[in-house]
């Protein structure tokens, strides 16, 4: 399988082709699942990458690369490989990469979860041989409620918070988390403002054609509004900064995947958590694996070796990448939180 | 049951106080006295005795979700709880009923104690399919006996009293002792119409303030205004003496029943109706305090031996009088109180009963020099107390300062560590430092505390790109850092590598400016050791 794909310094590097797949340093040419910056690596001289990422990839990549962007599902052939993009459901645009060679398959998950997000399409299994996933979530610990749920408590609490004269602010990453936050809010509730690095993302999703409720940047308001009772949509590093003075008396939340564990929530020192996540959860995984049923399973990126050595069990071959791929790999928030801002 | 799991969920979802005390006020007002009973019985930090093995429950979660015991042990080393990882592994149950918390402990809980192994999984995982995860976290809190929860005992009786309207300082002081969470015994504690006091009921102990080391007691006025003595390492404790009866209560109001002979006995030399506040030590009848590794050997036993008794005696340094001829005292000045402290003591008579020592100076800096000597007294410093005072529930700012002696302080390498706990779950935040010997590097202490949250980060990015071993969940790390060790004592230990054991060790700073081979000798340690 290693004429495929090879892990190298820079990432995973396809022979075959001569390109990297999500490089974690600049390369010569980059293909790239989707646009956050622990994948799309700012520098490369050109970037491949799934049509819908265009906005997000244009706005946040060097200008003066040369970009490619290709439909979902639509082969193009590149060195001795035929590369395509299929639906991952992390976040607009991203994509699992299946690289096929000589007939053989791989398919290179980068980030991606199996629930509904209206903000982007819905992840697809893709038939491999050589399947390369993520663990970020990697661990029976982590199972995610209906999204419904979610937003249900979420729109609770902002309506709890609007009786007892608050103004809420929850943070998410600037780039996914927070559009899929937004279109889950009830905005009939009261207005939406949002942190400057979330509204630089919210018109690259509106020129995207996703529909987000009406937002207004906190950085545009003129005078001294009343912000009781709004929602402040921003990221995770506003908190307890001066930003947050002008708010008034809040109410904090955190939207992600970690707070899942009591520990982490109370190590943001926000006064909600909630488990909103982006990645796939422990049964998800598994059910990606087997919809997928590839020969051979490489885990990456979290949980990697509990994930691997539970699908050995299971009678599936799998390995763990991290130790070979140059990247802060760990099971934690610390490493993580840093890569995904 | 689920009022009582939103109930912790509120407490534990904010660090704000005025909101603590409410969600705990609003609760009681809401259920029955039974449940309030037992809500207070856990909030206060009690438990039940252990009900079901954990490893028994370890099993059992792991079948329940269809998972390999390997793989539930890695989702505990993550989450750093058991309560908390067989809330998240185990799929969710459907809540049947809301039975309340009052009839959860007697029909759900006590009774796994006495089942078989079979019945027992059963029941529990009965428990477990008819709960929320929200409930199930509370619920195996309870029976693994690991309910804590961020409310002082302070802030639970600021809450009973704001929903009985009763005063707090009688909710605290009936809130005292050994209690049955029973309903009668809540309406007791928020009846306003009768004495609701015990016999063998102690009063809340009034706790000391830290003094600034660096601004010295100088801000807290006149010299004169103030009793000082020396702050003693021992056992805090009540002795009361009422209706002919002996109690002795430590400060974690621990009923200490045949634990102190020697005490008891000078309790029965005491009148009626007096209670003392002191400090029981290990110490000769002529005055002459040990160690406190010897008080160490004391702690503990339920029974003392003759010969035990003969090495080690206890003396009670009684510092206080909190009721006389059964009236309670606590509001007159200090000064008062001790004059009739020391009669009632020398009317007892009795050789292990002492009023502890007052030291007299005229100044400040005379009491630093004072404070110096405190290692060579066995002491740990001065306790300043002023002398118009009324004796305070809990630690109230301003009458009682504890000026302690500066710690022992050394340079070690971190050489191991460790996931931490509850907040620091997934964080290696718990460290073993080691010192110099012959050119290797011997553990002698574990350290948790001292360093911020952003140090802690930066540790734990160190480690986990120094780890070079692995022992089950204690990593061993390339030693680099070299971090200021304090500690209050050190003891001869068979069981230490050392040879050492340290109390007390906290990190003080993390020395960036050091390289290992700057950090002390074991040889160092050595010369700190007294006698």
């Amino acid at each position: 399988m290693d004429e495929l794909l090879r892990p190298t310094q820079h990432g995973l590097y396809c022979p075959a082709g001569d390109f990297f797949v999500d490089p974690s340093r600049p390369v010569h040419r980059a293909v790239v699942s989707h646009a956050h910056a622990d994948h799309a690596r700012w520098g490369c001289r050109s970037y491949l990458a799934a049509k819908p990422s265009e906005q997000l990839l244009r706005l946040r990549m060097n200008a003066d690369a040369t970009f490619h962007f290709l439909p979902y599902g639509e082969k193009e052939t590149v060195g001795e490989v035929k590369i395509s993009f299929h639906p991952a459901g992390h976040i607009l645009g991203s994509s699992q990469i299946r690289i096929e060679h000589r007939g053989r398959v791989a398919l290179v998950t980068g980030d991606y979860k199996l629930g509904d997000d209206p903000t982007c399409e819905t992840w697809e299994p893709v038939d491999c041989d050589l399947l390369i996933t993520e663990s970020t979530f990697g661990l029976p610990i982590y199972r995610w409620e209906p999204s419904a749920t979610i937003f249900a408590s979420i729109n609770q609490w902002w309506r709890e918070s609007q009786a007892a004269e608050k103004c809420c602010v929850i943070y998410g990453y600037a780039v996914g988390k927070s559009q899929h936050l937004l279109a889950g809010l009830d905005p009939s509730i009261g207005p939406i403002f949002t942190h400057g690095a979330v509204e630089k993302a919210n018109d690259a999703y509106r020129r995207s054609g996703v529909d987000l409720p009406e937002t207004t940047h906190v950085g545009s308001v003129e005078g001294k509004p009343n912000w009781q009772g709004a929602m402040v949509v921003a990221v995770p590093s506003a908190h307890g900064t001066p930003w947050m003075r002008k708010f008034g008396r809040v109410s904090t939340a955190m939207a992600s995947g970690w707070m899942a564990i009591r520990g982490n929530r109370r190590r943001r020192s926000v006064d909600r958590g909630f488990v909103l996540s982006d990645h796939v959860d422990w049964e998800s995984l598994l059910k990606a694996v087997e919809l997928c049923d590839p020969e051979t399973v490489w885990v990456t990126h979290g949980s990697s070796a509990v994930v691997a050595r539970y699908l050995n069990e299971q009678g599936r071959d799998a390995k763990v990448l991290d130790g070979q791929l140059r990247r802060e790999g760990d099971e934690d928030e610390s490493a993580k939180s840093e890569a995904e801002s | 049951m689920i009022r009582f799991a939103n109930l912790y969920g509120e407490l534990d979802s904010t660090t704000k106080t005025n909101e603590k005390i409410s969600a705990m006020a609003n609760y009681f007002a809401s259920v029955e006295p039974a449940d309030a009973a037992w809500a207070t019985y856990f909030l206060c930090g009690s438990k039940l005795r252990r009900l079901v093995p954990t490893k028994l429950l370890r099993k059992w979660a792991a079948e329940e979700a269809g998972i390999p015991d390997w793989l539930f042990d890695e989702s505990y080393q993550s989450v750093g709880d058991l309560a908390e990882t067989i809330s998240l592994v185990v799929p969710p149950g459907e809540i049947r009923d809301d039975a309340s918390l009052s009839s959860w402990v007697a029909e759900r809980m006590h009774p796994l104690g006495k089942m078989e192994e079979p019945e027992q999984r059963q029941a529990v995982i009965e428990i477990w399919r008819q709960s929320s995860p929200a409930m199930r976290l509370v619920t195996m809190k309870l029976i693994t006996g690991a309910f804590r929860i961020g409310v002082s005992k302070r802030l639970l009786t600021r809450a009973i009293a704001s929903h009985s309207g009763i005063p707090t300082e009688a909710v605290a002081h009936r809130l005292m002792g050994d209690w049955e969470p029973t309903a009668e015994f809540y309406q007791r504690v928020i009846d306003d119409s009768v004495d609701a006091t015990l016999p063998s009921q102690p009063y809340p102990f009034c706790l000391a303030h830290p003094l600034d080391p660096e601004e010295g007691p100088a801000p807290l006025g006149n010299v004169d205004q103030y009793l000082v003595e020396w702050k003693w390492d021992g056992i805090r404790g009540q002795v009361i003496r009422r209706e002919d009866s002996t109690y002795i209560w430590s400060r974690g109001e621990e009923l200490m029943e045949n634990r102190w002979p020697e005490i008891e006995s000078a309790g029965a030399q005491l009148p009626n109706g007096v209670v003392l506040d002191g400090e029981i030590l290990a110490a000769t009848v002529e005055g002459e305090v040990l160690p406190f590794a010897q008080l160490q050997r004391r702690i503990g036993r339920k029974k003392v031996g003759k010969k035990l008794l003969t090495e080690v005696p206890v003396v009670f340094h009684a510092f206080d009088l909190l009721e006389c001829e059964g009236r309670d005292l606590r509001d007159q000045p200090l000064a008062d109180r001790r004059a009739q402290l020391e009669e009632i003591v020398q009317q007892a008579d009795h050789p292990n009963l002492r009023a502890t020592e007052l030291i007299n100076n005229t100044s400040w800096d005379e009491f630093a020099k004072t404070r110096e000597s405190s290692r060579e007294h066995r002491a740990e410093g001065l306790m300043l107390k002023r002398k118009d005072a009324a004796y305070d529930v809990g630690r109230v700012k301003g009458t009682w300062w504890k000026w302690k002696t500066d710690p022992f302080t050394i340079d070690a390498v971190l050489i191991y560590a460790q996931k931490g706990h509850g907040r620091r779950a997934s964080l290696f935040s718990d460290y073993t430092f080691a010192l110099w010997q012959d050119g290797s590097l011997v553990p002698f202490a574990k350290a948790y505390s001292g360093l911020t949250d952003a140090e802690i980060r930066k540790v734990d990015r160190f480690i986990r790109q120094n780890t070079n071993d692995s022992f089950g969940p204690v990593r061993s790390v390339t030693p680099e850092l070299v971090m200021e060790v304090a500690f209050e004592g050190l003891q001869r230990s068979s069981r230490h590598k050392s040879g050492v054991a340290t109390r007390f060790p906290r990190i003080v700073r993390w020395r960036h400016d050091k390289q290992p081979d700057d950090a002390n000798s074991l040889a160092d340690l050595m010369e700190m050791m007294p006698d």
